[in-house]
């Protein structure tokens, strides 16, 4: 799709989606909400490792922090949808500081700093007494609004973070930054020697990132309304994040998303079952790293270009295509 | 105060077994394998069942971690093995996908109890001996730490003297050259995953004796062995030993101010070793020292510390 069409049809589907309340009732609506968080995180996890190369298992430290600094407005007199985003901005302003050292990490090393970084933050967050240590507390004065309203506002704000997300994601890849990024994925040392500015680039995807799972945070606060620092600061969100972008594909836009829908509908259909399905997403996430690392998505770029090229090799002898089919242009 | 020094150091003996293995794999791999605190506690609940089942715990334990070697050289044979001709990004998903499994299993399979051994263990478990001073410390903790450095010590002869350790020394040092030289890289790899996880078991049994463990006690394990490793430097048992010791006082020092201390400052000492690396490295990269304290003429140093192989 050429960038003129990518903006109508999303525009067409964010107006679509802004209406749906309107019609479908508000088990429909928390759901959505739910899907439009995951969707969220899965693109910017993807954003991260697929485009730049950056594993991080500490995103939950953004997904909590945004909830945290939205409690602590609130408790200093801000009203609450305000104070929501000014979080999340607060978070990623965190992740900018943190970036300077994290980010001269390598792969695993900055994986498991990532990760301590996320513990320390929540260990501080729990000492702070307006969180309560382990019990948590709530965002009590989003009870003040009438429910209907809450849920449609939550609704919104999900869907337009998600909107606004993406749309600056795909900016972003579209952008010299997004090329450097790119290059930085495949080999950093190849894109150092060719000039890429290796730190300045990793940054604003860093830092995006983090602005993006934070504004995941802040919704899920908005309609989950409780803070437990044990939850929003789980390790459990950087492994759905994960399991999201390898089942949907690592290397477009595209398959964080679809892999945030098959999450979904997996956690509608066996949720049920607790921590078998737990260890199944796991296993599955496993799976398929080892025998298909490039996704849904990846398999169905896959089999377009196989077709394409059987399609050209069939064409009468005009075309003078090469035959041989470039079916691996799309694995890492 | 002297108190939480003695208890520290008596601490990092588990936290050096726990992280020599996970400096194992990575020396001779190059994989961070994420599952290993996860491996480490099903080793722990391995020789729980073995004892619920009527074995003295000793004997559990010393049948748990022929199985639990086994279990790592079939990991990497089947799984790992397969991840690592693909860069490392595959290594570090697969090996989370793979904690998240094992720590759901255990859930589904053992309840969400905490268990220990320390019932199994008798009196040994509380019984104590008295220091000079008035100082009083564990028997248990005492033996631990003894056992840690015998392992550790028979690690390192294993990697000097024998046929295997020279070849599990080259394949880490330099892959190409050893494979001329006849080493079976796939071999050596399987051989180090099996001691590897054995090594996990051990800690992860040494946590039931001390302790308890719980389900969804791995990540917090493999965050300990992976701050243990950097803390010592990456590539010497004994700088392993050194990294634990140095993060059991961190931590024992840090519970003294709060409880949340002890996990606070264990981070904290490990975030700062990894920004001093980075300092001296940045540094260095200029030819300039990277403290004060250093001769300015002082030889930049060479390049990171993984670049160094095992022992």
């Amino acid at each position: 799709m050429t960038p003129r069409q990518v903006l109508i049809w999303g525009g067409a589907a964010l107006a679509l989606l802004t209406l749906l309340p309107l019609v479908v009732g508000a088990n429909v609506i928390d759901k959505l909400t739910g899907l439009f968080i995951l969707m969220l995180l899965a693109a910017m996890w993807g954003l991260m490792a697929g485009q730049a190369g950056l594993v991080s298992v500490g995103q939950q430290a953004f997904f909590g922090l945004g909830g945290y600094f939205a409690l602590r407005l609130v408790d200093g007199g801000f009203s609450a949808y305000p104070a929501l985003l000014a979080g999340a901005v607060g978070a990623a302003i965190v992740a900018w500081a943190m970036s300077f050292f994290l980010l001269r990490l390598k792969d695993g090393e900055f994986a498991i700093a990532t990760w301590v970084a996320a513990e320390v933050i929540r260990i501080l967050v729990m000492l702070d007494p307006l969180v309560q240590g382990e019990t948590g507390t709530s965002l009590l004065a989003l009870n003040d609004i009438e429910p209907t309203l809450r849920r449609n506002l939550g609704y919104g704000f999900a869907l337009v973070s998600l909107a606004a997300m993406l749309l600056a994601a795909w900016w972003l890849m579209r952008s010299p930054v997004g090329t450097a990024s790119r290059a930085l994925g495949d080999d950093d040392e190849a894109a150092a020697s060719l000039g890429v500015r290796v730190m300045s680039t990793r940054r604003a995807v860093y830092v995006l990132g983090a602005f993006g799972c934070a504004l995941a945070g802040v919704a899920w606060l908005a309609s989950a309304v409780t803070f437990l620092p044990r939850t929003n600061f789980g390790v459990q969100w950087s492994v759905l994040m994960l399991f999201m972008v390898l089942v949907g594909g690592l290397r477009s836009m595209a398959g964080p998303i679809v892999g945030a829908l098959v999450l979904f509908t997996l956690q509608e259909s066996l949720g049920d079952f607790g921590v078998w399905y737990l260890a199944g997403v796991g296993a599955l996430a496993a799976l398929f790293a080892l025998f298909l690392p490039q996704g849904l998505v990846g398999l169905w770029q896959e089999r377009r270009a196989r077709l394409a090229a059987q399609a050209a090799a069939a064409a009468p002898p005009a075309s003078a295509l090469p035959q041989t089919p470039t079916t691996r242009s799309n694995t890492p | 105060m002297i108190d939480a020094i003695v208890q520290g150091v008596l601490l990092g003996g588990y936290y050096a077994v726990l992280a020599a293995g996970l400096s194992l794999m990575f020396g001779v791999m190059r994989i961070i394998n994420l599952a290993h605190g996860d491996l480490a506690i099903l080793g722990a609940y391995l020789v729980l069942a073995l004892t619920a089942a009527g074995l003295p715990w000793w004997a559990s334990a010393l049948l748990a971690l022929p199985v639990m070697a086994v279990v790592g050289a079939l990991l990497q044979r089947w799984v790992l093995a397969r991840t690592l001709r693909a860069g490392v990004l595959l290594p570090l998903l697969v090996t989370i996908g793979l904690g998240a499994l094992l720590q759901n299993l255990l859930y589904g399979v053992f309840g969400s109890d905490t268990q220990s051994l320390a019932d199994a263990l008798g009196p040994l478990s509380w019984a104590s001996w008295t220091l000079p001073g008035g100082i009083v410390v564990g028997k248990l903790p005492v033996l631990t730490l003894l056992l840690a450095i015998a392992v550790l010590a028979s690690l390192q002869l294993m990697l000097k003297r024998t046929r295997l350790g020279r070849a599990i020394r080259a394949a880490s040092s330099d892959p190409e050259a050893a494979a001329l030289n006849g080493v079976d890289a796939a071999r050596v790899h399987r051989a180090a995953a099996g001691i590897a996880v054995a090594l996990a078991a051990l800690a992860g049994t040494m946590l039931a004796l001390r302790a308890t463990v719980e389900p969804y006690a791995g990540p917090l394990l493999l965050i300990s062995a992976f701050e243990a490793v950097v803390i010592g430097g990456i590539g010497s048992i004994w700088g392993t030993l050194l990294g634990g010791i140095l993060l059991g006082l961190a931590q024992s020092l840090g519970a003294m101010v709060s409880p949340a201390g002890f996990h606070l400052a264990g981070h904290g000492l490990f975030l700062a070793v990894l920004g001093a690396r980075l300092w001296s490295q940045h540094r260095a990269a200029h030819g300039r020292p990277a403290w004060p304290w250093q001769a300015r003429q002082a030889p930049a140093k060479p390049g990171t510390a993984a670049a160094k192989g095992v022992a």
